[in-house]
């Protein structure tokens, strides 16, 4: 029984949340925020749950047929939980970044009624258990985020939202067409059958590639793939919490992690190898992450900055899976949840500059350290590990990318990341001097686009916890990288399953 | 099998009749009535699915010198079920629509009758094993929908309704003239008597011509399709959805059954079947993509989901087995999936017009705002249109590309690529002005909770039908394919 509860139970927080914050009146602002929080840490306490559960040896899995030789799978497998672990705690933060953004404006109903949806379509992507259940939550999400894009209402905001929509649909469908065809070919496969593909003969190589390179396509626009990726700078537009939720916890990451789903559980590491496809992806990944490093330095804005970077890191996590062995996949895995720490992080300062501040451009933010000293610490904490410096996480991806690309006989991959620890370093660290050396309005030059006092602190206090706390997580994960339960080790275990029978 | 099965058939089928007379004498003012007077019906076909297993039920009625057939397998049964469910939906819908937006309007009265005998008509269209109770359905069918149509009064209504009514006498005139040639080449109007004698020599195919030329446009296929969206244009909402639900989707099903019983193996008569959906596909997405009324961008959307379902005709003909049967299956996944989405959608647009007091989808500024329930409701629907997950449509689009991938034919895939890329261009342009937030305006009326609620429900049930579609498939799947 409690097998089929907890997934179920899991998804379920969200679902409900989202239909009665739906019912709710726009005034009841103390019902939604109750509401949205007691989800949150009951989702979270849920996750964990299985988290111990799991590494017991418990399994949690529910399914039943949708059509014939086809059924919606719910299972929480190591892989899976881990992404659902970083979303349920990273959503706690986001709401609560959300909730004090978004202070006194219009149509909270709909914004925290499609924000828990897309809280449920990521939890319910971490715990499919087969591509078509994974379609489902995957193009629930693209629904479920446009309303959030969408948010202002205003021309900009309408024209991203609908470049969203033409991006994520059409890619919704090239990738229902290659699940079709794969589920044509071979029946339906559950995540982890990778014996399935493996015995298909010499003769249906071709098809087996075109298939990947099909559902690649259909997943790389949500990963953001050099040439896939024109919608996400252009999203910018959306408030600040969607910006973090789409860049560190949905949507991007719904295309890495299933691409990340795609060759390790559907293909297997050792076909995708031996079919040539992984040196393909580590290829694509390279490229992404030098072009997006370099229209991330061209950027005056903060927010498109980011964007670009992020484009940029999430590559990382598909170099990662590109690089055949148990170290790239551990790199790949980490960083899927590393990046996911270090960016909300960032949004949320960003957030935190335009809200208090009205500073929306970079060189406005000269002496920005002094206003707000404790958000541009946590800028330059995630800023500093997204450069990979020791001892934050973005060190720990990049030390295990490198060792993988020696560990799968790539070594030009170690030139990449060089080049693109250069270009981190350079499109980051002028902010840093910004923040912290340049004189600005606190110091008496100049004065600060739009300052508002929101809270006692330099800040409102919603808006600054969150970014701290994330920050502090981001430390805290790479000093205990090698305690139970910390990200790595969990991707430790889980490539350890990959490739260990 | 039961000796009850075969009265309360003929119950479930002929009850909405004298309660559609009992409204007339004493309309109804809450749902809850109407709810509680027909709300037995699916009830009964449940029942009656239940025991489904059991083989079909069967029989013919004696009128004098005639004797007319009729046949209840899973199919029928379903789809009466799906029957009942929309028209007790849009029953409800039309007691609110009259509370709100013609109180004291002595017309609609009349609707309640006209709602009955369309009950009855569909009912016997589904369940009819000869050509003589098809054609009685039909008119049946056509002349109440007509009637319905007529109900607003308005000058443009009238002028839509009777032009219906002249391209309905044209396809009834196509259809008998088919009839009387099969009966004159084999002797017979019950089906499958006809389908064990008729050869497919040249009579057969130009009666069966005849037959598909009207049934295509009283179907409203593409290029037959000019009557539809002028129609709905003025008739009342509750009508709509019944029409663009129900009705048109009887003359398919009729082609359907028809043409796998006389013409199973003529491939290049399907392709060019399925090339006219193709066409409604594409042509009716682009109109509905560049309509700027609200009400004629759901109907230009019927003119598109029309058209997926004629590419099952060439999926089915000459198939190997287990092509045909995801075809098959997909076909009436798609219909049921439609038919709720779109009774939805056309009172979800009905509520917005009411409430806005505007049609034109400019004028919807704000209203994400003030009607977030018709809005929200209108875009469930939408999911269902778009064929995405995890609705019926997304489980029937399933089947079909898998269909269409397993027999080769890709250039169906292609066309479900397009009509879903084009279904979502004029849904979301649709939601997109929803969202504009400049200049909303503020004087919006209010609606009765039941007419929010009942589009609502059906939506759901048009994205709950997609998660359960193992239920009603694997009934299906007893039947085989014809």
């Amino acid at each position: 029984m409690s097998a089929a509860f907890f997934p179920v139970a899991t998804l379920a927080t969200s679902l409900l949340a989202a239909a009665i914050i739906f019912l709710l009146p726009e005034g009841a602002f103390r019902a939604r925020t109750g509401l949205n929080l007691a989800a949150a840490v009951l989702k979270i306490g849920l996750v964990a749950w299985m988290v111990r559960g799991l590494s017991q040896g418990h399994s949690y899995a529910v399914e039943f047929p949708v059509l014939e030789g086809l059924a919606f799978v719910l299972r929480a497998d190591a892989l899976g939980i881990m992404f659902a672990g970083l979303s349920s705690l990273l959503w706690l933060f986001t709401t609560v970044y959300a909730i004090g953004y978004l202070e006194d404006s219009p149509n909270r109903r709909r914004f925290f009624g499609f924000f828990s949806l897309c809280v449920a379509s990521t939890l319910g992507i971490s715990l499919a258990g087969n591509l078509f259940t994974f379609l489902i939550f995957y193009e629930l999400l693209t629904l479920s985020t446009y309303p959030l894009v969408a948010h202002r209402g205003n021309p900009k905001a309408l024209a991203a939202a609908t470049l969203y929509l033409r991006f994520t649909l059409t890619a919704g469908l090239v990738l229902m067409l290659g699940m079709v065809a794969l589920h044509a070919l071979a029946g339906d496969i559950r995540f982890g059958q990778r014996e399935v593909l493996a015995e298909f003969g010499a003769e249906q190589r071709g098809t087996l590639i075109a298939i990947f390179w099909v559902l690649i396509a259909g997943l790389g626009v949500k990963a953001a793939l050099v040439p896939l990726h024109g919608w996400l700078p252009r999203a910018m537009v959306a408030p600040a919490p969607v910006s973090a939720l789409l860049h560190a916890v949905a949507v991007v990451k719904a295309g890495a992690f299933g691409i990340v789903r795609l060759v390790y559980d559907v293909y297997g590491a050792e076909l995708s190898q031996a079919l040539g496809l992984l040196t393909g992806l580590a290829i694509v990944a390279s490229v992404t992450i030098l072009y997006a490093s370099l229209r991330a330095l061209a950027q005056v804005e903060l927010k498109r900055r980011l964007a670009f970077s992020t484009v940029s890191q999430v590559s990382y996590i598909v170099l990662g899976i590109g690089l055949f062995g148990p170290l790239g996949t551990i790199a790949a895995l980490s960083h899927l949840l590393h990046q996911g720490m270090m960016k909300i992080t960032l949004f949320f300062c960003a957030g935190n500059y335009a809200e208090e501040l009205g500073i929306h451009r970079i060189d406005e933010l000269d002496g920005a350290g002094r206003r707000m000293p404790l958000t541009s610490l946590a800028f330059s904490v995630g800023a500093l590990g997204m450069i990979g410096l020791p001892p934050l996480v973005g060190f720990l991806s990049k030390w295990y990318l490198g060792t993988g690309a020696v560990q799968a006989g790539m070594p030009w991959v170690i030139a990449v990341l060089v080049a693109s620890s250069l270009l981190n370093a350079a499109y980051f660290l002028p902010i840093l001097y910004r923040l912290w050396f340049c004189p600005g309005p606190d110091h008496g030059v100049g004065e600060w686009p739009a300052e508002r006092h929101l809270g006692r602190f330099e800040t409102s206090s919603w808006l600054l916890v969150p970014a701290l706390a994330t920050a502090l997580f981001s430390v805290l994960a790479g000093l205990f990288a090698g305690l139970p339960y910390s990200p790595l080790e969990w991707a430790t275990r889980v490539a350890n399953l990959e490739y260990l029978p | 099998m039961s000796a009850a099965m075969t009265p309360l058939l003929w119950l479930a089928l002929v009850a909405p009749l004298p309660l559609g007379l009992l409204a007339l004498w004493k309309p109804p003012y809450r749902m809850r009535d109407v709810v509680i007077a027909a709300g037995g019906l699916p009830l009964v076909t449940l029942w009656l699915l239940s025991r489904a297993g059991e083989g079909a039920l069967q029989g013919s009625l004696a009128l004098g010198g005639l004797s007319l057939h009729w046949r209840l397998d899973a199919l029928a049964a379903l789809l009466l079920l799906l029957t009942q469910l929309v028209l007790l939906a849009s029953a409800a819908y039309a007691v609110g629509h009259r509370r709100a937006a013609l109180s004291g309007d002595a017309s609609h009265a009349r609707f309640w009758p006209l709602l009955g005998g369309l009950a009855v008509a569909l009912g016997v269209i589904w369940v009819a094993a000869d050509l003589l109770l098809l054609y009685a359905g039909l008119e049946l069918m056509g002349l109440c929908a007509v009637g319905m149509m007529l109900l607003p009064g308005k000058a443009e209504a009238i002028r839509a309704g009777l032009r219906y009514l002249l391209y309905a006498l044209v396809g009834s005139l196509a259809w008998l003239l088919g009839v009387a040639l099969l009966l004159g080449a084999w002797g017979t109007l019950e089906l499958s008597a006809l389908a064990a004698v008729a050869e497919p020599d040249i009579t057969t195919r130009i009666g069966m011509a005849l037959l598909a030329g009207g049934l295509l446009l009283k179907a409203a296929i593409f290029p037959l399709h000019g009557w539809l969206a002028p129609v709905h244009a003025s008739a009342w909402t509750p009508v709509s959805a019944v029409h663009g639900a129900l009705v048109v989707k009887a003359s398919f099903f009729i082609l359907i059954i028809l043409w796998r019983l006389l013409l199973p193996e003529a491939v290049a008569a399907a392709w060019a079947l399925g090339l006219l959906g193709a066409a409604a596909v594409l042509w009716g997405g682009l109109k509905a993509w560049r309509a700027d009324s609200l009400k004629q961008v759901v109907a230009w959307s019927t003119v598109g989901q029309l058209g997926y379902l004629m590419l099952a005709f060439p999926l089915l003909a000459g198939a190997a087995a287990p092509v045909a049967a995801m075809a098959w299956q997909s076909t009436w996944l798609q219909l049921a999936g439609h038919a709720l989405a779109k009774a939805a959608m056309f009172m979800a647009a009905g509520n917005l017009m009411f409430s806005t007091g505007a049609s034109r989808l400019a004028d919807l500024a704000g209203t994400s705002r003030r009607l977030p329930l018709s809005l929200m409701t209108f875009g469930i629907a939408a999911v269902t249109l778009m064929g995405l997950p995890p609705s019926a449509g997304f489980t029937a689009k399933w089947l079909l590309l898998q269909a269409s991938l397993a027999s080769g034919q890709w250039l169906w895939a292609a066309v479900l690529v397009l009509g879903t890329l084009l279904t979502a261009a004029y849904v979301f342009r649709m939601l997109r002005c929803s969202f504009v937030e400049e200049a909303p305006r503020h004087e919006f009326q209010p609606l009765p909770r039941g007419m929010d609620l009942t589009p609502l429900l059906l939506a759901l049930a048009a994205i709950g039908l997609g998660l359960v579609a193992e239920w009603p498939l694997s009934l299906l799947r007893q039947g085989g394919v014809p």
